[in-house]
């Protein structure tokens, strides 16, 4: 079952064409890894399928909800983090909880117990009424992804989530990432590391503003006989550099 | 010596790339000044007086005489006791009342000094101080050609009473305020703002290990400015002058050094705000709210300083926007010269060095 | 060369960097590599004369960062962490108004920027802002180059920036090293660090190892495997399971497992894991990189 059904994206900033006919889906409950060189046209694409900006032409949903119509339905229905904005630093987490919890619509009752759910998932409990400020970065980003899943939303994007984090920390992440996946939660990701596009079901690459590849990991290696997703990345994003 | 020239060549660019900045420095000022300056009615011509003369005298028909020719006035009415004062102003029948004291000729003779009451209608503040302004200007011009004409100097005083409006702004008041409110927009706020910025970019870390003197930095970022404001004195003036007809009595050089060295303090006040911010955000908030804010509230632009209470009176002491409008208006309007005005520009000389030697212990040469 | 001993820093109540010694080679590419607030950008402030040391000393190529600040800060390049540089300026405003702050012009030192500057020479024109992040970070180079520094130091350039042209800033820094550059970079990409000379690996202002790249690899202590199966969710979740294992973590393709001791038998694990459902098993002996050790070393740090 597809979640998200993409079908001749075009977006254009004027003379520039940013997203070129792109095609793909999305199944249900898979991590969905979205890759490409800066300025490839992945924001963009990102940037559309959250309802923050209407495409040039073409037909997309999200959830069920259509892009051009319902981008106040296909907001509750989805989960946003990134690396630049998580939380509020002069808040507790607690606070940024109920924040969150209220701005999606949940009741007291169901923050509350929410809260304690996704704070004993993280062994946090006790740091309830901590300033997030006060909290390393990778803890942050762990709590940042829970809350982006507070409301249970179908989709979660994520904007290069583990930029600067710990190793450890960066797996303990991807942890959280495969737990909410086999719970039936799609995630979609982008990231700078390459490894990490190795733990996702499928990867797409983009290159300036089109989709050159779309397949499990270990099909691309096969395809473009790479040992690693690394080389995959750089074959496709740099074609005329030969090792 | 190129290092430097580069880098205020930098700075314009910064400035002319950005449309915004432009129309910040250029744009308000010449805006602030139309709009105030539309707001004066320059065209007064036979307006209406009444003359409560108790001396009834040849000096005082002399002076009335003065008055009625010089085109600017129009006898209303001749009262005949004091009471009739506030009858024929709430009738609307004139704009101004004047009063000679009794006696008026004996005593100039015998205690060489006189007095005259000038009543103004000040519900139209603009009109009634320029009416004060001609009033006087005819009886000290009288009292000029009389003194020529004795060996013994005689004074004549005219008390002004501002009918309706006793806390009255004064259209004079507006360049002075503008000016100085202008030149701690563009020096302040913008050096601190534009120093702020290389902080955020990162590209301050960079320049502070080059080897260009901290010194250069702080120079290079406030010279630019330094000229913009200056262009702007002279826009304000020439506006204010040729489309308004502001006098400038006093001394247009000692005016323009006056308007430098206020330029001077903006500037170095722009940079000790950069030394204690780290944000752009951090230097436009104490720029607005800590500079701007008290600078037009307390000094004596929008409220006459004389009417504040205690506290916020001698808080005004520490605003130099007062210290400047006290001089500028003084010089523009009163015509002083500089022994006039030497104390007041030795406080803006004292806070400029105080402002300067505090930046230049809190700039660091390091981050 | 440049010296480091016993270099102490503190933020308040956060210690950024404590006690650190150490040195680093003439012409050599030094990597410090570690994850955000380890301590990297304090580290290269307090080289870079920008920040002063609470304790400890700092010499590069003989000049103590403290005392002769000004002569360091004559020989040092420095690309700062959120360099980037002046947007509303053009490539060659830019360069042209670095050069001149060095005393020096583009041409004089052509030769050690020509290869990166040659790539960006279309875009001249071009205001900064406009340019891709490539280009920016290629920009910025050529700018902390502009004075032919002995030393170069970078933070992070490379955070946030695509997998290729990653490779290609690598491949720039490189060519500069046969220059004669003494070049200090810092990366949280762990995969970086095989690409220097030697690396410093940084956790709470702490250096866990110095060395080549080859040797912390050499020295990891431990037994690894590599193992493969269809669900790597549930496979991940049985290996943590399993008595003997010590970490647990996917690892680009496969999942790393360490052991709490060395002789594990593998087709015990294997029985293990098929008992436990899961199906296509794959394991066999890993090669550990330098991101193996880096998570082994901040886990023997953790115990001390």
């Amino acid at each position: 079952m597809n979640i998200i059904t993409v079908k001749n994206l075009v977006k254009k900033f004027g003379s520039f064409t940013a997203n070129d006919n792109l095609n793909f889906e999305v199944r249900k409950g898979e991590i969905f890894g979205f890759l490409g060189a800066n300025g490839a046209g992945k924001t963009t694409a990102i940037r559309i399928l959250c309802g923050l900006s209407t495409p040039t032409s073409g037909e997309i949903s999200v959830a069920g909800y259509n892009v051009y119509t319902q981008t106040e339905e296909l907001k509750k229905n989805i989960g946003y983090m990134s690396q630049k904005f998580s939380l509020y630093e002069d808040l507790t987490i607690y606070e940024n909880i109920e924040l969150y919890g209220g701005i999606y619509g949940l009741g007291l009752k169901k923050i509350k117990h929410r809260t304690t759910e996704l704070l004993s998932n993280l062994k946090m409990y006790e740091l309830k009424d901590t300033l997030i400020g006060k909290l390393p970065l990778g803890w942050k980003q762990k709590l940042a992804f829970s809350v982006a899943m507070l409301h249970e939303p179908a989709i979660v994007f994520l904007d290069e989530p583990t930029g600067g984090v710990d190793p450890v920390t960066r797996r303990q992440f991807w942890d959280l990432i495969y737990e909410a996946s086999n719970s039936g939660v799609t995630i979609f990701v982008t990231t700078h590391y390459m490894d990490e596009a190795e733990y996702c079901d499928r990867v797409t690459i983009m290159n300036n503003g089109i989709i050159e590849a779309l397949d499990t990991p270990n099909n691309l290696k096969e395809k473009y006989s790479a040992k690693n997703m690394n080389e995959v990345f750089i074959k496709i994003a740099r074609p005329n550099i030969t090792h | 010596m190129k290092k430097f020239l580069s880098f205020i060549k930098k700075e314009f660019l910064h400035i002319f790339r950005d449309v915004r900045t432009l129309i910040i420095i250029f744009g308000i000022p010449i805006a602030e000044i139309l709009i105030f300056g539309f707001a004066i009615n320059t065209d007064i011509k036979d307006a209406r007086i009444a003359i409560l003369d108790l001396s009834k005298d040849a000096t005082t028909q002399q002076i009335t005489n003065k008055l009625l020719s010089s085109g600017y006035f129009m006898l209303e009415t001749h009262l005949q006791t004091s009471d009739q004062i506030e009858e024929i102003f709430r009738a609307g029948r004139v704009k101004e009342v004047i009063v000679f004291e009794q006696n008026f000729a004996k005593r100039l003779e015998a205690e060489g000094k006189a007095d005259i009451q000038l009543i103004l209608d000040a519900s139209e503040p603009n009109t009634a101080n320029i009416l004060q302004g001609y009033t006087s200007n005819i009886i000290y011009t009288y009292v000029n050609e009389l003194n020529n004409l004795l060996p013994q100097n005689i004074v004549i005083n005219s008390t002004v009473r501002m009918q309706y409006n006793p806390g009255m702004k004064s259209v004079f008041m507006f360049v002075p305020g503008t000016m100085a409110i202008i030149l701690i927009l563009i020096s302040a706020l913008m050096t601190s703002v534009t120093i702020t910025r290389e902080k955020e970019l990162g590209t301050m870390e960079v320049l502070l290990v080059s080897p260009l003197h901290p010194t250069h930095i702080i120079l290079g970022k406030v010279t630019p400015y330094l000229v913009l404001s200056f262009i702007n004195v002279i826009s304000i003036l020439g506006l204010a002058y040729f489309v308004f007809g502001l006098p400038i009595k006093g001394n247009l050089f000692l005016l323009i050094a006056e308007c430098l060295l206020f330029i001077f303090l903006s500037l170095s006040l722009g940079i000790l705000i950069s030394t204690v911010s780290k944000t752009m955000q951090q230097a436009m908030l104490i720029s607005m709210i800590g500079l701007m804010m008290p600078s037009m509230l307390l000094s004596g632009f929008i409220f006459p300083v004389e009417n504040m209470p205690d506290i916020l009176y001698y808080i005004s002491f520490a605003m130099p926007p007062r210290w400047f409008i006290e001089i500028v208006k003084d010089i523009m309007i009163k015509g002083s010269g500089l022994q006039m005005v030497w104390e007041e520009t030795l406080i803006l000389i004292g806070m400029t060095l105080f402002f300067i030697a505090m930046s230049i212990r809190k700039f660091k040469i390091r981050l | 060369m440049i010296t480091v001993s016993n270099i102490s820093k503190q933020y308040e109540s956060v210690k950024a960097l404590t006690n650190i010694s150490f040195s680093i080679n003439d012409n050599e590419i030094f990597g410090l590599i570690g994850p955000d607030g380890a301590g990297k950008t304090t580290f290269m402030r307090l080289l870079t004369t920008m920040l002063l040391p609470d304790n400890g000393l700092i010499e590069a190529n003989g000049f103590n960062t403290v005392s002769d600040y000004k002569k360091v800060r004559n020989i040092i390049g420095y690309m700062p962490g959120r360099f980037s540089l002046y947007q509303d300026l053009t490539v060659e405003e830019n360069l042209n108004f670095f050069a001149s702050v060095f005393n020096t012009t583009i041409e004089q030192n052509y030769d050690l920027i020509a290869n990166i500057y040659k790539q960006i020479e279309p875009f001249k024109n071009r205001v900064a802002g406009k340019l891709s992040g490539g280009m920016k970070q290629k920009l910025a180079l050529s700018c902390a180059l502009i004075h032919k520094p002995e030393i170069l130091v970078l933070d992070e350039p490379t955070t946030g920036v695509d997998a290729v042209s990653r490779m290609e800033f690598w491949q720039m820094l490189k060519r500069l090293k046969m220059k004669g550059i003494t070049i200090i970079v810092s990366t949280p990409y762990m995969d970086e660090a095989s690409l220097c000379d030697r690396v410093a690996l940084i956790q709470n202002g702490q250096i866990l190892k110095i060395d080549t790249p080859e040797n912390i690899i050499k020295s990891y202590p431990k037994y690894l495997i590599a193992v493969n199966a269809k669900n790597k969710y549930k496979l991940i979740h049985d290996l943590r399971k399993y008595k003997n294992s010590s970490s647990v973590f996917a690892f680009g393709s496969s999942v790393h497992v360490t052991f709490k001791n060395n002789n594990t038998d593998i087709d015990e694990l294997k029985n293990f894991l098929i008992s436990e459902g899961n199906v296509e098993i794959d394991i066999n002996i890993a090669q550990p990189d330098i991101e193996d050790c880096f998570m082994e070393l901040m886990k023997a740090e953790k115990n001390e």
